[in-house]
């Protein structure tokens, strides 16, 4: 699967997600969240960013347990809990967040 | 962790590139860390070489894994043991391996070593407290 | 517990390094390439002997019949089993820790 962008092909797999971590970039975020009729605040790139550190230290994307954890220890607890974060991706915080950042679909998640 | 947790043990005796075994272990640890269970890994044999610091596969294309060891301590694995006479054999002491840690949620969050060095017999008894043993 | 060797001695450390951790007492079953452990004569011979003396050794019957090894080929004191054999055996043990 693919999709285009300002001329631009991007390669996905059967998911959706970005079959080349490399060609991320925001604007392409921007696109897959307006496919799922999704606008994205900054509270959405707050988790986006993050999820792309994590990917970039630990060549991981962190199943949605940790990624609630890490988020409340660096974000505050406020945001550190699953309401808050499924209100932000109702699909799954660890399934919508990772493909909105490229990264592929979380270890272990089904 | 509740009280019908059980006692896992995975026992990873590969190096990390050659065959897929080391980073299909890994990767059944991380699933297997979402069901509460208590968990732990060994390293013997070649195993121990998924743990030496320094790995960087730029110029081989693959994925450099090692990385994400360093990502166990969040998923509630913090028992790293990896057997003393594994490590000699190979001319390898503790300082060859990759610096684990993880946040010790009971004392205050504080940072701790994961890995742990034990010897044969030491291995053998954590082997007998098992409840399930898998071998990758 | 019950430790099971799947894989030939003379590829893999896999019976070397069950040998050097398996606790005293315990059931070791060859099966599998595991099986060429059990033959006379071989390079590894001694170290099953010794082994003999610290754990009830096993080797899988069907397993050595595909391979076209005789019983009588078998190194003194080694238990052959059938799979019934083999399903007690893992019944019978608190674990099971399967060398690969």
């Amino acid at each position: 699967m693919a999709f285009e962008i300002g001329g631009k092909t991007y390669e996905t797999d059967e998911e959706g997600y970005l079959a080349n971590l490399a060609d991320w970039n925001p604007e392409i975020a921007d696109y897959m969240a307006k496919d799922d009729d999704c606008d994205l605040t900054d509270n959405h790139w707050e988790v986006i960013n993050f999820l792309r550190e994590y990917y970039e230290e630990y060549q991981i994307a962190p199943a949605v347990r940790v990624l609630t954890k890490a988020i409340g220890k660096r974000l505050g607890k406020e945001k550190g809990n699953s309401k808050y974060l499924y209100e932000l991706f109702p699909y799954g915080p660890a399934k919508q967040a990772c493909k909105y950042a490229g990264l592929p679909k979380p270890t272990g998640c089904v | 962790m509740g009280n019908g947790a059980k006692k896992f043990m995975y026992v990873n005796r590969r190096a990390p590139y050659g065959t897929i075994y080391a980073l299909e272990g890994l990767e059944v640890v991380l699933i297997g860390a979402a069901f509460d269970q208590d968990v732990c890994m060994a390293f013997v044999d070649d195993g121990v070489y998924q743990l030496q610091k320094g790995q960087d596969t730029a110029e081989s294309n693959m994925k450099n894994f090692s990385p994400t060891y360093r990502a166990l301590g969040d998923y509630e694995v913090t028992k790293l043991y990896v057997e003393k006479e594994s490590l000699e054999q190979r001319g390898m002491s503790e300082d060859d391996l990759m610096e684990l840690t993880y946040e010790d949620e009971d004392d205050d969050y504080q940072e701790k070593p994961s890995i742990r060095i034990v010897n044969r017999g030491e291995l053998t008894d954590l082997m007998e407290q098992q409840d399930v043993i898998l071998n990758y | 517990m019950l430790h099971t060797i799947n894989k030939s001695p003379f590829e893999k450390n896999s019976l070397d390094t069950c040998l050097r951790l398996a606790k005293p007492g315990s059931e070791i079953l060859l099966l599998e390439d595991g099986v060429y452990a059990a033959v006379k004569g071989t390079a590894v011979e001694q170290q099953v002997m010794q082994a003999l003396s610290d754990y009830t050794v096993y080797a899988l019957g069907p397993d050595l019949k595909a391979r076209g090894i005789e019983e009588k080929r078998l190194i003194d004191g080694i238990e052959v089993v059938g799979y019934d054999g083999f399903v007690d055996l893992a019944a019978n043990s608190e674990r099971v820790q399967s060398w690969l």
